[in-house]
């Protein structure tokens, strides 16, 4: 993957300094926890063949790790953005609680009618954990059923509990699905499985296997411009703007996984000409299955900046005939002109400042080229739940000896951060108050900070416009007291 | 074919506007609403939480108090963002992150490896344990776990640890609160009690308050009566920190010497009488010198109530600057009544915010139509019967106990308000009913400022009534006829 990649360096890093960075980090540790976290902290090697850092491993204890569970990657993640099916969050109700309008997918339709944004949960009591919950589940499906009798499923996604007390809703939910008539689908996404977030993606792109595609199929003929979106959550809308511009440049977008989903169409998406995925990380299973099952090509890309856009709107077209190849090219001449200002007003408040990143499975390397775009340079990046062939895939992005971490701790960062200095911190709600905290300008980068959409050439004067009023407001300047 | 539940396969079929539209039509009505509250099984946006939420804000109310969570680590990044979005402050808090082999082998290698980083890099001067329901479901035994961390030096023997089991499955955010303060104060306290003695101060109790300017309100009644307090839990410099270029991890609460002695007191108040059930109970029987209970001082006679009792406590007369302020306030209420008399107000919480916010549109001449809590007691429920029953303008009023947001928009929706109180998660609803939300509640992710803004005493009267009276008057100035569009209202 790096052999066309030109390298790039930052002023004043070299391998030695951020490796002694890393070590001041890690002196902070007891012995068996700097054992434990060495390997997940290094500088960039871009022309490395092997993954700098080690990944999806167990998160050592104490250490005030960002990570989620493997439900937040079942509920947040892929179940919850599907607008049309009730989502019931299986076991006490923290978990739906908290996890209730917290990411930003949004949706169409109408809220409780044909759009079940909500928190719908069996609420477990002692008395469920004594006895088991499945036959309250049953009940509970038929309500859901009686009350909201457009929604085109139903997803049971199971908190910590139910895999611990033993309860089946795997054979509940297919009882159930005969006699409602409905698609019932059990995800067994206890929080305690797996080391992260990813392994909820995991489980639920299985389920979507299971149970959900090729149930349905398209109702109108085939055509040889159709595709899915895979792993776009519409997080501010982005699956709105990336879907116009797939649209624009002549392909016909059949389903969305699972951004602003629809059930039905997610079911039918073994139909589809080739899977467009964006975010690799929690959707790249599906995106292997459909390939091994039904032959369907599938290609990453990236609608994050001008510069990757245009990379990726060709190298789509390749996939197709000259028809498609002409429209993108005209595409991109079109949407220049308006890119050229964003830029050009933008670009002169934000030449050489310096960010850093850490998110979740995708945008620690996505959003690389669009802070590019901008003149900026990221100088650190890393991720709470990717896996090996994310950092293979990160490090010939990120300029040479900037340090890489897996599932930092708090401690790791605010180190970082005190290092390198930068302008911005680009990372999630738990992050963002520490830095701002220090006089930090920050962005999260998980939800847009109720901002967005990101995604494509609508979302990138939306992206440089909030970098630029996270850097440059004035507010940061009021920060130190003259007295 | 993947297509384990038998399903017949089918085309996609699209919900046509008409399907859309009459289902819309439907669940406003009447008949929808008596299939909503036949609900057996399934809870739809529910108010309530779950205890460890609790069990972290009551810990990040003692000076240099790191919250352990002992459990899975998504539960804690749940608990710290859903505080980071209502505050837009720091939470910073610890898990031991048990995964599966927990579940086989039990979570004390986790815990005491947790507590041995955690202690390392954080350099907490006390640890708040709480547990989520991993390890409460496979029955881990907490007080073996962290004497054996002591033994093996994973704990430092002189750093307080207190733990509270803290279950998921059962209470509320509310119920893990007080078990969390009741253990801390439990293990601080112990000990420390020396016959005789007394400090001469208030141990004030505020229980489940996410309303940092509630904390600083309450010190500043205090102060004009000149009485020393030491309060349990104080948050409200941690969730309300200064930004001056420096971040710190733990920027405010208690002293942890102050809540040792507190046993010691001249006297222990609480004015969360559910939110501190279990606490006070223990403290009756534990701390010296006197212990009342108070409701959640909103609304005028509540505060009123809470002021003639600290004059009777310490023996002091009520400060002037508090009179006149009671007399500001009143002038306030008086000057505004007209826009809250005979408005229909639903009204949604915790049960001591419930009963305040229900005394105080009492107060204003408004009708608490709704009032309704996601998990109460038999009660809290006869509480609010006697003091709406109490007032002509309560006597319309309904209780709806243990009923979510999914019922209370049917209650909306067929048997209307001009208003809501509640927090965020009511938006859905309001909206539906097109009748504005008034967030005193927690939580507020949409809204700025709300918990810097008090709700208690007579200056968080005058709040709520400025934020609701001139919301009615911005929604008439939005909505009237040009010809009833006029200068003064």
């Amino acid at each position: 993957m790096a052999d066309d990649v030109k390298v790039k360096t930052v002023e004043g890093i070299t391998r030695e300094s951020t490796q002694a960075m890393i070590d001041e980090a890690l002196a902070r540790y007891p012995e068996k926890g700097r054992k434990k976290r060495a390997p997940h902290l290094a500088p960039n090697d871009p022309s490395a063949c092997s993954t700098c850092v080690k990944s999806n491993r167990k998160t050592v204890p104490g250490v005030m790790s960002a990570r989620g569970c493997a439900y937040a990657g079942a509920k947040g993640v892929v179940w919850g953005p599907i607008r049309d099916m009730a989502h019931v969050s299986h076991g006490p109700v923290g978990c739906g609680w908290y996890s209730w309008g917290t990411r930003r997918n949004l949706m169409s339709g109408r809220n409780g009618v044909t759009q079940f944004a909500m928190q719908m949960t069996s609420d477990f009591q002692e008395k469920d954990i004594v006895y088991g919950g499945d036959k309250k589940l049953a009940v509970l499906l038929k309500e859901v059923k009686e009350l909201f009798p457009l929604a085109k499923g139903i997803s049971v996604l199971s908190e910590c509990p139910v895999g611990l007390i033993g309860d089946d809703i795997n054979a509940v939910a297919k009882k159930m699905s005969a006699e409602l008539d409905l698609p019932v689908v059990p995800c067994n996404c206890e929080g305690f499985r797996g080391v992260s977030q990813s392994l909820g993606h995991h489980i639920s792109n299985d389920t979507i296997r299971d149970y959900v595609i090729e149930t349905r199929t398209f109702g109108e003929p085939a055509g040889p411009y159709d595709v899915a979106l895979i792993g776009d959550y519409n997080i501010g809308g982005d699956v709105w703007s990336a879907r116009a511009l797939l649209e624009e440049i002549g392909l016909n977008v059949k389903a969305t996984w699972t951004g602003d989903g629809e059930l039905e169409r997610i079911a039918a998406t073994h139909q589809v000409k080739l899977n467009l995925i964006h975010c690799y990380r929690s959707m790249n299973y599906m995106c292997r299955v459909m390939e091994e099952k039904y032959g369907i090509p599938w290609l990453e890309f990236n609608f994050f900046g001008p510069t990757k856009i245009a990379e990726s709107l060709r190298r789509i077209a390749e996939r197709f005939d000259d028809r498609i190849k002409e429209s993108v090219e005209q595409v991109i001449a079109r949407h220049e002109v308006e890119t050229r200002q964003v830029i050009d007003t933008y670009r002169p408040r934000l030449e050489g400042k310096k960010v850093m990143l850490y998110v979740g499975g995708l945008r620690p390397r996505h959003t690389v080229g669009a802070y590019e775009d901008l003149g900026m340079q990221v100088v650190g990046s890393g991720y709470e739940f990717a896996h090996s062939d994310d950092y293979d895939r990160t490090q010939p992005e990120m300029p040479d000896a900037t340090v890489i971490y897996d599932d930092a701790s708090e401690a790791e960062l605010e180190h970082f951060v005190s290092r390198l200095k930068p302008d911005l911190v680009a990372s999630g709600i738990k992050e963002k108050y520490v830095f701002q905290k220090m006089g930090l300008p920050f962005r999260q980068m998980h939800s847009w900070d109720y901002s967005g959409p990101y995604h494509a050439y609508q979302g990138f004067p939306v992206f440089a416009r909030d970098i630029d009023m996270a850097i440059n407001s004035p507010t940061w300047k009021l920060v130190k007291a003259p007295f | 074919m993947a297509n384990n539940l038998g399903l017949t396969v089918k085309p996609v079929t699209p919900t046509t506007p008409e399907e859309e539209a009459r289902v819309a039509a439907w669940i406003d009505t009447p008949e929808y609403r008596e299939k909503n509250f036949a609900r057996q099984a399934l809870v739809v946006n529910p108010v309530h939480a779950c205890q460890p939420l609790g069990a972290e804000l009551a810990a990040h109310g003692f000076e240099g108090t790191l919250p352990f969570v002992h459990g899975s680590q998504g539960c804690a990044s749940y608990y710290r963002s859903t505080l980071n979005r209502h505050f837009r402050e720091p939470a910073p808090a610890v898990s031991d992150s048990m995964t599966e082999d927990g579940a086989v082998f039990g979570g004390q290698n986790n815990l005491h490896e947790g507590l041995e980083n955690a202690v390392a890099l954080y350099e907490p001067r006390m640890l708040a344990i709480f547990t989520s329901c991993m390890p409460e479901v496979i029955g881990d035994d907490l007080t073996a776990f962290i004497k054996n961390a002591r033994q093996k030096g994973a704990l430092p023997k002189d750093l307080p640890a207190p733990y509270a089991n803290t279950p998921s499955f059962s209470g509320t955010h509310v119920t893990g609160y007080d078990a969390m303060l009741a253990a801390i104060l439990q293990t601080l306290t112990e000990g420390r009690k020396v016959e005789g003695r007394c400090t001469g101060r208030l141990n004030f109790l505020t229980g489940f308050d996410a309303n940092t300017g509630n904390y600083r309100e309450y010190k500043r009644i205090f102060e004009a009566f000149g009485i020393p307090t030491t309060v349990l839990a104080d948050i409200s410099d941690t969730f309300d920190s200064p930004n001056d270029g420096t971040y710190r991890l733990y920027p405010g609460g208690t002293p942890l010497a102050d809540a040792a002695d507190s046993i010691n007191g001249k006297a222990t108040l609480t004015v969360g009488p559910y939110s501190t059930a279990k606490t006070f109970g223990w403290i009756k029987e534990a701390y010296a010198g006197e212990h009342v209970s108070l409701p959640m001082p909103m609304g005028i006679a509540r505060t009123d109530a809470l002021v003639l009792e600290l004059s009777r406590l310490f023996d002091r007369p009520v400060p002037e600057s508090i009179r006149a302020e009671r007399g500001r306030a009143v002038d306030a209420m008086t000057d505004a009544q007209q826009y809250l008399h005979g408005k229909r107000f639903a009204v949604y919480g915790d049960p001591d915010q419930l009963l305040g916010y229900v005394a105080f549109l009492l107060e204003m001449g408004a009708t608490p139509r709704h009032v309704l809590c996601s998990r109460g007691s038999k009660k809290l429920e006869k509480e609010l019967r006697a003091l709406l029953d109490a007032s002509p303008y309560g006597r319309d009023g309904q209780v709806w106990m243990n009923r979510d947001l999914w019922h209370l928009r049917s209650l909306l929706v067929t048997d209307p308000v001009d208003a809501v109180i509640g927090d965020t998660h009511g938006k859905f609803a309001a909206r539906d009913a097109r009748v504005p939300l008034f967030r005193f509640g927690f939580p507020v992710f949409d809204r700025v400022n709300k918990h810097r803004s008090p709700i208690v005493g007579y200056q968080g009267a005058v709040n709520m009534l400025t934020e609701i009276c001139n919301k009615f008057l911005d929604l008439r100035d939005e909505t009237c006829e040009e010809r009833f569009f006029e200068m003064m209202r």
